[in-house]
């Protein structure tokens, strides 16, 4: 079993739509009924608006915990606030009370508190959910806006996604990766066999690329590349092109600048599946090929 | 004043905004820029700041006292996240596990652990050639927490501001958000009084903005919307907008010249100079419900 | 000896659980008495270091060995600053913690001298 992991450092480079082209691509050639797909992006889960899956089984996520006091038995004496590095504990209205948002969970506060009045109360923050796409199962999460703890969920799902790999024989698993370099992309990458960097000829796009392919090679996990948009600023692809090659990275293909993919976006379908002669499907068709061939190898 | 440029999606042009809207704000008001975008900084490519000085942040970790400690325990038990473990007569810490709550050291009863710096990332800053006082966090590779780099960037002020001739200006906050929707996002709200919504007229943009916007409602701030990339998918934005009574405060349609001017690192009121006037009509429309 | 075995469920029958930090429970056994208790693993709900809880808890029961399928890098570490030996199995060495326990006992199982992988970041 292969884990394939799409990446890009700085967001809306393409990721997810690479995914569910990929998606639809696998689902025709030697990985057909093979495939599990999951969207590791939780604070931004944009794969089931192409793939429109249907929905099997869906769990409450519990995260981390969050202190709360008890106003009968609080003396008020402030210790907490004092030892709370995270700002979480505000006087108000002569009552000390806990902003849920600001709260880490460090429970240093229920340690301090000389009248035992603050406890640690688990939190609902997401759910993981279990679905059947059109090109095969699908793990994907939604956390609460504002959560913490995206690392936790990412790594749930993906352990949701191999286990089931395992158990029913799947030869792939593909995975749409969040955008940066931080916690849940550490979540997302880390074990994978390959990941697919896809990024666009901009300087920041350029920028981002360095950051996330250190950030892979920290993990150990081999790294290909693809550049989007490829043609909007051909300096600039010739530049990524040259940063790569001085690292040993091979570029797997260019993807044109095609409006077409938006239009698939829409239509809630995979660009290669929406309009397989458009430019940017001819593109992602043969990236795929060779991705496929790497993992193959 | 403080204003957050945010999004939920990723490239959706956030720090295009953010970057024009800091310089033509630049031109009545005192502006510090912080990118808080601390895993992918980029707002240093547009505005070309000369970064002058560079300070390593970071979490404070425990050194436990080998001599002092007596291996109780309690330090392990505290500590919510196994950051500390204490087996036998060995006590282990694991720094990439701790967030520096420092909850271990006050709870020994020996006083055996001391703290010290384990440096996440760096603040850069410096001053840009419009002279707006310019703030970055770069999280190190490899490192989870991005959050305490936050903190410390929001806690940053200019040292001494560029001496303009006229009488003192107003300041002006403005803060590039990081993509999606969980806890470096929430940061970043926390202490402004104003967001400004970057999307794009796709489901992607619009599923995504509305993670954003629920982060926004619960810390009750005003909002307004750009959309960019007009003209290039559906109205679903624009319907969610008047549902939710957010203003759509200005529209950028797709225009190639722009995008390549964009990807060689310009900004859009430089490479677009018609958007000068844009922009100032929409500093004001913040401004005017900031002040409302 | 007092070996701890990373299962899925309440008895010596139960299936065995390839993860150490994520596993559901320990068997405790008596290699000696055949006696054994199981207990439930405190971290399967921790936000991050389980590996590093889930060893603190079995060194805390008084394990001498552990058998599992993988451990990250503090889990090693934690276990062998606790001087318990650790081995590896998997599916093939057997179903069951008493197919495990047999596995064990005749020798067939090999020493985790390192980390097993490199960690999963949970949190």
């Amino acid at each position: 079993m292969k884990q394939l992991v799409i990446l890009s450092g700085k967001g809306g480079t393409g990721k997810t739509s690479v995914t569910a082209a990929f998606a639809h691509l696998a689902a025709q050639g030697r990985f057909a009924g093979q495939m599990l797909l999951v969207d590791a992006d939780v604070d931004a889960a944009n794969l089931e608006l192409v793939l429109q899956p249907d929905v099997l089984d869906s769990q409450p996520f519990r995260g981390g915990q969050i202190a709360v006091i008890d106003q009968d038995r609080c003396v008020t004496c402030g210790d907490c606030e004092s030892v709370c590095r995270f700002d979480a504990i505000i006087e108000s209205k002569g009552q000390f009370v806990i902003d849920p948002i600001a709260c880490d969970g460090c429970a240093a506060c229920v340690y301090q508190c000389p009248t035992a009045s603050i406890s640690m109360q688990e939190q609902t923050i997401g759910e993981c959910t279990l679905s059947e796409s059109r090109y095969g199962s699908l793990h994907h999460a939604h956390l609460y806006p504002g959560q913490e703890n995206s690392g936790k969920l990412v790594t749930q799902v993906r352990q949701r996604a191999r286990q089931q790999a395992l158990d029913k024989q799947r030869q792939l698993v593909i995975v749409d990766g969040p955008p940066g370099i931080g916690c849940p992309v550490i979540a997302a990458v880390s074990g994978a066999d390959l990941a697919l960097l896809v990024t666009e000829p901009t300087v920041a796009g350029l920028h981002d690329l360095r950051r996330a392919l250190q950030t892979v090679q920290h993990f150990g996990v081999p790294a290909l590349v693809c550049i989007n948009k490829a043609d909007v600023y051909p300096a600039g692809t010739q530049d990524i092109e040259d940063a790569c090659r001085a690292q040993g990275i091979t570029t797997v293909g260019q993807i044109p600048f095609d409006l077409t993919i938006a239009s698939a976006m829409i239509a809630g379908e995979s660009v290669t599946a929406f309009c397989p002669d458009a430019p940017a499907s001819l593109a992602l068709s043969a990236i795929w090929e060779r991705v496929a061939a790497v993992l193959s190898a | 004043m403080r204003i957050v440029v945010a999004s939920g999606k990723g490239g959706t042009g956030k720090t295009t905004v953010s970057t024009s809207l800091a310089q033509v704000a630049a031109e009545a008001y005192s502006v510090r820029f912080l990118d808080c975008d601390v895993e992918a900084p980029n707002a240093a490519l547009f505005l070309h700041p000369a970064l002058a000085t560079q300070r390593e942040v970071g979490i404070l970790v425990p050194r436990v006292d080998t001599q002092a400690c007596t291996h109780c325990g309690k330090c392990a038990e505290v500590c919510q996240f196994h950051a500390i473990a204490v087996v036998g007569q060995t006590v282990l810490v694991f720094d990439d596990l701790c967030h520096g709550c420092g909850s271990c050291t006050l709870i020994c009863p020996e006083q055996a652990i001391s703290e010290q710096l384990s440096v996440i990332g760096v603040i850069d800053t410096g001053l840009t050639p419009e002279g707006i006082a310019f703030a970055q966090g770069v999280m190190n590779v490899g490192q989870a927490m991005g959050v305490p780099i936050l903190r410390e960037l929001k806690k940053w002020t200019p040292e001494a501001m560029p001496a303009t001739c006229d009488a003192p200006r107003q300041p002006l906050e403005i803060r590039d958000a990081p993509p999606g929707a969980s806890c470096p996002v929430v940061e970043t709200m926390r202490g402004a009084e104003f967001v400004l919504f970057v999307t794009e007229p796709t489901p992607f943009g619009l599923h995504d903005l509305k993670q954003v916007a629920a982060i926004a409602r619960e810390f009750d701030l005003p909002a307004g919307v750009v959309i960019n990339r007009d003209g290039i998918g559906d109205d679903a934005i624009d319907t969610y907008c008047a549902v939710q009574n957010l203003p759509i405060l200005l529209r950028i349609p797709l225009e190639r010249r722009i995008a390549e001017a964009l990807a060689s690192g310009q900004t859009l009121v430089d490479a677009a100079p018609e958007y000068r006037t844009l922009f100032k009509d929409l500093l004001e429309r913040i401004v005017a419900r900031m002040n409302a | 000896m007092k070996l701890a075995i990373s299962i899925t469920g309440q008895t010596l029958d139960s299936p065995f659980d390839a993860r150490f930090g994520r596993a559901a429970s320990f068997c405790l056994v008596d290699t000696d008495t055949g006696s054994w208790t199981v207990h439930a693993n405190p971290a399967l709900s921790a936000s991050g270091g389980a590996g590093v809880q889930a060893a603190q808890f079995i060194a805390q029961l008084g394990a001498q060995a552990i058998v599992s399928g993988a451990y990250g890098p503090k889990a090693y570490t934690t276990l062998a600053a606790a001087n318990i030996q650790r081995f590896l199995a998997s599916g093939h060495d057997g179903r069951t913690a008493a197919d495990i326990l047999t596995a064990f006992k005749s020798g067939h199982l090999a020493t985790a001298d390192d980390a097993t992988h490199g960690g999963h970041h949970g949190g």
